[in-house]
């Protein structure tokens, strides 16, 4: 199809200009390249969904039309015109608003001060308050959104706060609206009712952009969808003629073959056993849904599904970080401490390793050496400690230089600090620390993210060699193809459940495709 | 205690409240944006100093290098504590907006600064070790009679608080209850003070808005010392004492402080406040032992006083105070 497009004379015949247009929009931060050359269309009137992982660049993009963020490079258009869009200020003019996954609110004003904060008439506050209230009322009962104009924003749910800033876009006469993860700190009651408000927008002809991870929320709303992996658009589809495998394998992707060599596990007796799991975050929402599984000596035992559905609770509870709400682990007969008495310390005197997903902010501290973060977490042990509480600076010296020969880690300078190193690197040093410890049970999430592809088969053979010393692995990755490679057995998480078990020999991408989108391909057969 | 000698006191309060209500308020402005600042005692001080050494100039006899005005050179004086105050609240701006560093290490580096550069300079330009030549009346803020005081002054009761208490203010005293009201106005009825408001709560919801946070915190600041400067102005060119001595703000730019949290940060509270310091401040002063009967609290006992309360208000014994809630952290867009 092409179409002429002639802005400066609208023609009633020509079809309506995309609502947005981005091309080739590419941003950097350091040297995180968050989105790469994207090019997406958004027709007038849809719902446009974005799915794509933690850490995709999908809030990126939209902070970048937003003019939260200037792109490197790329060009904007708003309904078929070049948009520069230098700030907030210009994004707004141009009709875009934005639902923030923080809420850009003050919590001490009422809800009709929120509204017009930046969007007042004069420069006295009473006509603009006046205006507001009467427009309030006429959104709420356009549009299911009815808010009490005078009540303090601190102290209402998060869901009204939300429609506190659904609110705040439509009053500044905004024609498309941005959500970025809208669901993520709402009820599935409050949920369905945003969906609501949502199609009743799109009938009064607004645009909205949907980012999610949550695929169910893609196929119940959007018209049609695009899938962001690693800062690149990978595709963009109509919703109707796709399905929620399809696109769980486009977020997480079909990269090369990995292969490790590995030699059949002798899985020995159990030492980890976990029963009914139950973890609640801070905002009361079950993470983990009464989770049971068990951990064998000699296994590799993977964790796949799509980020965001309670894996990083769950290594974060066996971890010692995070308290669980109920439930047991029982570990070599004994149970282990769930509460928020735990920490990572005793866990690992208990014999449990923990390679956190997020190595720059759990793993490491990015501004110590690396013989300080070698030893960080074991510091206090008799090795590592002198007389009077003192530290032995010079056995943790010798350690990291040992360590640093053995993982091939580049260059071999304990006094470098541990942010100069690749992220290959970075995470060898982790790992390093933790194996070397020799663990029963070793915990490891996202091993290979943002390592490159050298690391990676280095990383894998260290992993596969503590199996095959007899220790229990619990390895927790959004990579299908690291999880098909490593693992012995697979549990596949959706939404804080155990979706299903399989052996990886017996199964393929497309049912554990199925399984992290919440089919059960058995019970649909 | 007769009711003559109870108006007497009041009047004193109101003197002595004076330069803490205009510090305290100049304190609000700033952290209601945002910006932490415990700089309001350095910036008071040199701005009494400026007053008291541009006034003093001013109104110096030509042949001793002055200008030789016979009046208004506490006008000048007063232009020069402003713009000293200004500048320094600037250097707090930049370290704590700009370069995004320490509020608290950046205030208490104004204070040094203030106390150090202020004996300097007074001891290089009036050779008096510190201090500024006493100020002729042409270069100071005098009372001011309002009008009908005399002839109401045999009313009963309302006759002797009006020419007493209401009455015979200079200007500064007068300013600094207007600056009250001003104050309340402008940050609850006008379109700037909601902004303000704002970007000291969430900065983040005034940027995705549209408006610069960087902007909006100067302001805030610059009003911040305009009113330390006019506190400042005040110790030199509005009280009995006419003139500069060395460190003579006393540590009440922090009792400003005290008497801001105490206010949890809202103008007609900041009044009340003050007023009870500055009350404290003219018992200590009018009494200097106070006989209880049983027992004579001692004069040291009264002239601690003020800052005992202080430190009592500020240990929270006064109920919980939430300062607003981006104060102290410089704004950075999140990664």
């Amino acid at each position: 199809m092409t179409v002429t497009e002639n802005p400066g004379q609208p023609n009633a015949a020509a079809p309506t200009p995309p609502a947005i247009e981005l091309i080739g929009i590419s941003k950097a931060f350091g040297p995180v390249q968050a989105n790469k050359d994207i090019t997406m269309t958004v027709a007038k009137g849809a719902i446009h969904g974005i799915v794509g992982e933690n850490g995709a660049g999908k809030s990126t993009l939209m902070s970048i039309l937003y003019g939260f963020y200037k792109a490197d490079s790329g060009r904007v258009k708003i309904n078929g015109v070049e948009t520069e869009i230098t700030d907030s200020h210009a994004a707004i003019a141009a009709g875009i608003g934005m639902v923030h996954q923080h809420f850009m609110l003050v919590d001490t004003f009422t809800v009709l001060e929120n509204v017009i904060l930046g969007a007042e008439d004069g420069p006295m506050l009473k006509p603009s308050l006046a205006k507001a209230r009467k427009e309030l009322q006429r959104l709420a009962n356009e549009y299911e959104l009815d808010v009490d104009p005078d009540a303090i924003v601190g102290e209402i749910s998060v869901g009204f706060q939300q429609r506190v800033e659904i609110l705040k876009a439509l009053y500044r006469q905004a024609e498309i609206l941005i959500l970025d993860e809208p669901t993520g700190v709402l009820t599935p009651a409050e949920a369905d009712h945003l969906f609501r408000i949502l199609k009743n927008l799109k009938e009064q002809g607004k645009t909205i952009v949907l980012i999610t991870h949550k695929l169910r929320e893609i196929m119940d709303v959007t018209d049609t969808v695009s899938v962001m992996r690693r800062g690149e658009m990978t595709a963009t589809i109509e919703t109707a003629t796709t399905s929620p495998s399809k696109l769980a394998e486009a977020m997480v992707g079909r990269s090369v073959i990995m292969e490790v060599e590995k030699a059949p596990a002798t899985v020995g007796e159990t030492v980890m056993e976990i029963k009914n799991l139950v973890v609640k975050d801070g905002q009361g929402v079950e993470r983990l849904k009464n989770i049971s599984f068990s951990l064998k000596r000699g296994e590799v035992l993977g964790i796949a599904g799509v980020a965001g559905n309670g894996q990083t609770e769950l290594l974060e509870v066996l971890g010692g970080i995070r308290p669980a709400t109920s439930g047991e682990v029982i570990m070599k007969g004994d149970s282990i401490d769930l509460t928020i008495k735990a920490n990572a310390q005793k866990r690992r005197h208990r014999g449990i390793g923990h390679v956190p997903e997020d190595r720059h902010a759990r793993g490491l501290v990015m501004s110590f050496k690396t013989w300080e973060n070698t030893a960080l977490g074991y510091h206090n042990e008799p090795e590592f400690s002198k007389k009077f509480g003192m530290a032995n600076q010079k056995a943790m010296l010798a350690d990291a230089q040992g360590k640093m020969e053995r993982f091939d880690i580049r260059p071999p300078n304990p006094q470098l600090v541990a942010s100069s190193f690749s992220g290959g690197n970075q995470q060898k040093i982790v790992l390093a620390r933790e194996i070397e410890r020799n663990p029963e049970v070793l915990l490891i999430g996202q091993p290979t993210r943002g390592v490159d592809i050298g690391a990676i088969e280095f990383i894998h053979q260290q992993i596969v060699k503590l199996r095959d010393a007899g220790k229990a692995i619990l390895l927790i990755s959004v990579e299908l193809d690291e999880i098909q490679a490593l693992s012995d057995r697979i549990l596949v998480m959706f939404d804080g459940i155990i979706q299903g078990e399989r052996l990886p020999e017996n199964t393929d991408k497309n049912e554990l495709g199925l399984l992290m989108a919440g089919v059960d391909p058995e019970a649909e057969a | 205690m007769d009711f003559g000698s109870i108006l007497q006191i009041l009047d004193s309060a109101v003197r002595f409240s004076t330069p803490l209500l205009l510090a305290c308020l100049a304190g609000l402005w700033s952290e209601r944006s945002g910006i932490f600042d415990i700089g309001l005692e350095g910036k008071m001080l040199i701005g009494a100093f400026a007053a008291g050494a541009f006034s003093a100039i001013a109104t110096m006899p030509v042949y001793d290098g002055g200008w030789g005005w016979q009046t208004g050179g506490m006008w000048v004086g007063m232009v020069a504590a402003i713009i000293a105050s200004i500048l320094l609240a600037l250097i707090h701006g930049v370290a704590s907006i700009t370069l995004r560093g320490n509020q608290l290490i950046s205030g208490v580096a104004i204070n040094f600064f203030a106390a150090g550069i202020t004996v300097l300079l007074g001891a290089s330009w009036f050779r008096q070790g510190g201090d500024t030549p006493q100020l002729p009346a042409g270069g100071r803020f005098r009372p001011i009679e309002l009008p009908l005081s005399e002839t109401l002054s045999d009313v009963p009761v309302f006759g002797p608080i009006y020419q007493n208490l209401i009455s015979g203010h200079n200007l500064i005293i007068y300013f600094g209850f207007f600056a009250v009201l001003a104050t309340y106005w402008v940050l609850f009825r006008t379109r700037y003070g909601l902004r303000l408001r704002a970007v000291g709560e969430n900065p983040g919801a005034v940027d995705t808005a549209g408006i610069s946070v960087v902007k909006l915190r100067y302001s805030a600041i610059i009003i911040t010392g305009i009113l330390c400067g006019i506190a400042g102005a005040y110790l030199s060119l509005g009280t009995s004492a006419p003139g500069f001595g060395r460190d003579m703000t006393a540590g009440r730019g922090f009792i400003a402080l005290a008497a801001l949290i105490f206010a949890k940060w809202r103008p007609v509270p900041a009044m009340w406040a003050c007023l009870l310091f500055g009350l404290l401040e003219a018992i200590s002063t009018k009494y200097q032992s106070i006989d209880l009967g049983f027992m004579v609290l001692p004069g040291q006992f009264m002239q601690a006083l003020p800052y005992v309360m202080t430190v009592v208000i500020l240990a929270g014994f006064v109920g919980k105070a939430i300062p607003p809630k981006a104060g102290g952290e410089p704004y950075v867009k999140e990664r």
